[in-house]
């Protein structure tokens, strides 16, 4: 029973970061990089495509309502997801080849989470000026200045939480309609409910959870190491050139030490606030903006470039050794990315190129299985549904084959002709289908159905059973 | 308790608990909790005031308790949700009872509207003896097939439907066979039941099964078996038997007949419902032609 004991820290505290400005060939290299993909985030949906009068005309567009999914040549309905299935696997096996080549450049330059941050970051550098002045601001009183300063940093930053959700939706409805809207303040409430959630957790996010999210949320950032190896392009300080580090004056000599100066610079910039000279770390993204600022204090201290830098273990165990500095592209694990991609990527697009342009399915009835008609025939009853995917309408003709003098009849309104089925553009037709037959010896008889188009162009087969067992 | 017992680790109080040198520590309960806790009461009594919250005594029949200051109740709101069913429904059905069944039938829209009312209440109403499918069982019939006692037209469905058979109401279809064990003797019955066998197996029959036949039951079944409708005497000539096909089961049934029963629905369900279900059982596949 000691009064100087110290309850037990369940959480450490989080130490916020504020980035430095900086500029270099990396900091140029993510302005581009935030440049073009908030410009696709955000034109994209203005992309116009014409697929006839059926259809809409927006390039990128996941209609909910009517259950289609659109991207520009590609057009997809509820059942073809696995098409997104195989955006996904190309998605994810691409990320892996890019890591394993050139380390985290997606957590870098372009994911949604670094340009939204590095954004929410600027406006808060423009409104309160750089690290020092954020700093002071932050842990100083709640003076008339921090207080409009604040205010005004939020603002901007529910602004652009307003811009992110208000873009996000039109993905999901005709964009020039909903802009429409959108300015008359007549939007669903869905879309509303959308825009707001999205503005929320855009300030949440990039304003106040930031690089939160890479060590703590994501998961990409804690499987990465399974990717690197030793010619992964990693950012490093090179300990061999930098140490043993200290300050130094003008007119010093540069013998019997390293060229790391310990100004500090590449921590001031870090938007993750870690010190890269400790090495390799889980919180590191590889923006490389350590290497902007490590540079800038090269040059003015005359000593070469570099001190931080993209670089692989494997060349500075070369290096080491004596032996020349190679990186090879095609290695084991590449390879087999790069055939894991060739592989899904050939899948679908065979797929694509394959795509049926209509479906027929059959589907027996489960009660009753069959029914014995007064003069001792069998009748079986199905559902068929006919997909007509294209944006004609189109007139299909049913038969059926497999089974003796069958007669086939289509219960629908209006007692339609087999021979001629109409299904409307674009939509799913839905008849009731007898069949009837002198009574088969055996139990079970194959049946294959046949759907042809007017034109001959479309031919649709389903094989389905005829029942007869019992009384 | 006089002594007070501090945890050497953390500094807290304990309850003086202990189990195996574990000891309960005497933390307070949080104080967001306390705060909601104070909080959901202060709600309550606004939920009093607001909604019906307290029992009250009453009658039969009466529903009892406060009301509330907005009224409502989730009987209202009931009430609210089938009059919007009904007020949803009624842009149809009041073309739906204005239309012939003809004209029901060769409009797509009604015409589903009329399967997916029919299939509703077949599967409340009809499917506990007829079963879900409508293949009915032995002494049910089934709808299915082309094989019908009063007629299978959609109006002969729907008065059928309407007035039940053998039920009690003026109009009812109405039919008895009967039981001929005291009119014949044994082997009588057997040649009449060989004899009506013969009409779907085309085998040899007894002369006399077939006189028989021609004086007692020719005229309601017809002297070639095909039955008669108007008065519900089923076709004994086709592949379709109601209480079973053997020797014995036709033995069984003229020895003592059985009758089946079915209510009138009238009293029951609507005009409109019972329209929808003769439309739902003719479309099962035996359905007919009107006359």
């Amino acid at each position: 029973m000691s009064d100087t004991a110290q309850p037990i820290k369940y959480f450490e505290k989080r130490e916020r970061a504020y980035p430095k400005r900086v500029w270099g060939k990396y900091r140029k290299l993510k302005w581009v990089a935030m440049i073009v993909t908030l410009g696709i985030y955000y034109l994209a949906p203005f992309l116009r495509w014409d697929r006839g009068e059926h259809a809409p005309d927006q390039a990128i567009l996941i209609d909910m309502s009517a259950q289609r999914g659109y991207f520009f040549f590609i057009e997809i309905w509820p059942q073809e997801v696995y098409y997104l299935t195989g955006i996904l696997v190309l998605a994810a096996v691409a990320l892996f080849f890019v890591t394993s080549l050139a380390g985290r450049v997606w957590c870098g330059y372009t994911c949604p989470q670094t340009v939204w941050t590095d954004l929410f970051v600027w406006v808060e550098r423009i409104v309160q000026g750089d690290r020092a002045k954020r700093m002071r601001l932050a842990n100083g009183k709640w003076t008339f200045e921090k207080i409009w300063k604040f205010a005004l940093t939020h603002s901007l930053w529910i602004v652009i939480g307003m811009l992110t959700g208000g873009a996000w939706v039109f993905y999901f409805n005709d964009a020039p309609t909903l802009l429409e809207q959108i300015i008359h303040f007549e939007v669903p409430w869905s879309v509303g409910g959308w825009v707001v959630a999205l503005t929320f957790s855009t300030y949440l996010m990039a304003g106040f959870a930031r690089e939160q999210v890479c060590m703590y949320m994501c998961p990409y950032s804690r499987f990465q190491s399974a990717m690197f190896d030793k010619e992964t392009m990693i950012i490093g300080y090179d300990a061999d050139r930098g140490e043993k580090r200290g300050k130094h004056k003008k007119g010093d000599s540069w013998d019997g030490r390293g060229d790391c100066v310990d100004c500090t610079m590449c921590v001031q910039v870090c938007p993750v606030g870690i010190d890269i000279r400790d090495g390799l770390q889980m919180e590191c993204i590889a923006c490389g903006l350590c290497v902007d600022a490590c540079n800038e204090i090269m040059d003015k201290v005359e000593r070469p470039r570099g001190l931080i830098r993209y670089d692989t273990t494997h060349n500075r165990e070369a290096r080491l050794s004596g032996r020349p500095e190679i990186t090879h592209v095609l290695r084991p694990r590449t390879f087999w990315y790069i055939s894991v991609l060739v592989i899904v990527g050939s899948i679908m697009l065979y797929g694509l190129i394959n795509r049926s342009a209509s479906e027929l399915h059959v589907l027996h009835d489960r009660n009753p299985l069959y029914v014995t008609l007064s003069d001792g025939t069998i009748r079986n009853g199905y559902d068929i549904r006919i997909l007509n995917k294209t944006h004609e309408d189109i007139l299909f003709s049913l038969s059926v084959e497999g089974i003796e003098n069958a007669q086939i009849r289509v219960q629908a309104a209006g007692d339609p002709d087999p021979s001629a089925l109409l299904v409307y553009a674009d939509s799913v037709a839905h008849y009731r289908l007898f069949v009837t037959a002198p009574k088969p010896s055996a139990a079970r008889t194959t049946l294959t159905f046949t759907a042809v188009s007017a034109d001959g162009e479309i031919v649709e087969t389903y094989s389905g059973l005829f029942l007869s067992k019992g009384r | 308790m006089s002594k007070i017992d501090k945890d050497e680790h953390t500094g807290v109080e304990t309850t003086g608990h202990e189990w195996d040198g574990i000891k309960e520590l005497n933390n307070p309960a949080p104080r967001w909790w306390l705060g909601v806790f104070v909080i959901t009461v202060i709600w309550s009594i606004g939920y009093w005031v607001v909604y019906p919250a307290w029992p009250t005594f009453s009658g039969d029949g009466e529903r009892g308790g406060t009301t509330g200051s907005t009224g409502w109740t989730q009987y209202s709101q009931l009430e609210e949700s089938q009059a919007e069913i009904m007020a949803r429904r009624a842009a149809y059905l009041d073309r739906f009872d204005a239309s012939t069944f003809e004209e029901i039938q060769a409009d797509p829209g009604l015409y589903a509207f009329a399967l997916a009312g029919g299939t509703s209440a077949f599967k409340d109403n009809c499917a506990t003896c007829h079963g879900t499918g409508g293949a009915g069982a032995s002494g049910y019939p089934n709808l299915n097939d082309d094989d019908w006692l009063w007629g299978g037209s959609v109006s002969a469905i729907e008065e059928t439907i309407k007035f039940g058979v053998r039920a009690n109401h003026d109009d009812t279809r109405y039919s008895e066979m009967p039981a001929f064990a005291d009119i014949f003797a044994e082997d009588e019955i057997s040649d009449i039941a060989d004899y009506v066998l013969s009409f779907s197996s085309g085998d040899d029959f007894p002369q006399r099964g077939m006189e028989l036949y021609g004086d007692q039951c020719s005229l309601c079944h017809a002297d070639d078996g095909t039955g008669d409708r108007l008065q519900g005497a089923p076709n004994l000539s086709d592949a379709i038997w109601f209480y079973g096909g053997t020797k014995a089961d036709l033995v069984a049934q003229i020895r003592k007949p059985k009758h089946g029963m079915m209510p009138n629905w009238n009293v029951r369900l609507s005009d409109s419902t019972i329209r929808q279900l003769a439309i739902y059982v003719h479309s099962l596949g035996g359905g007919e032609a009107e006359q």
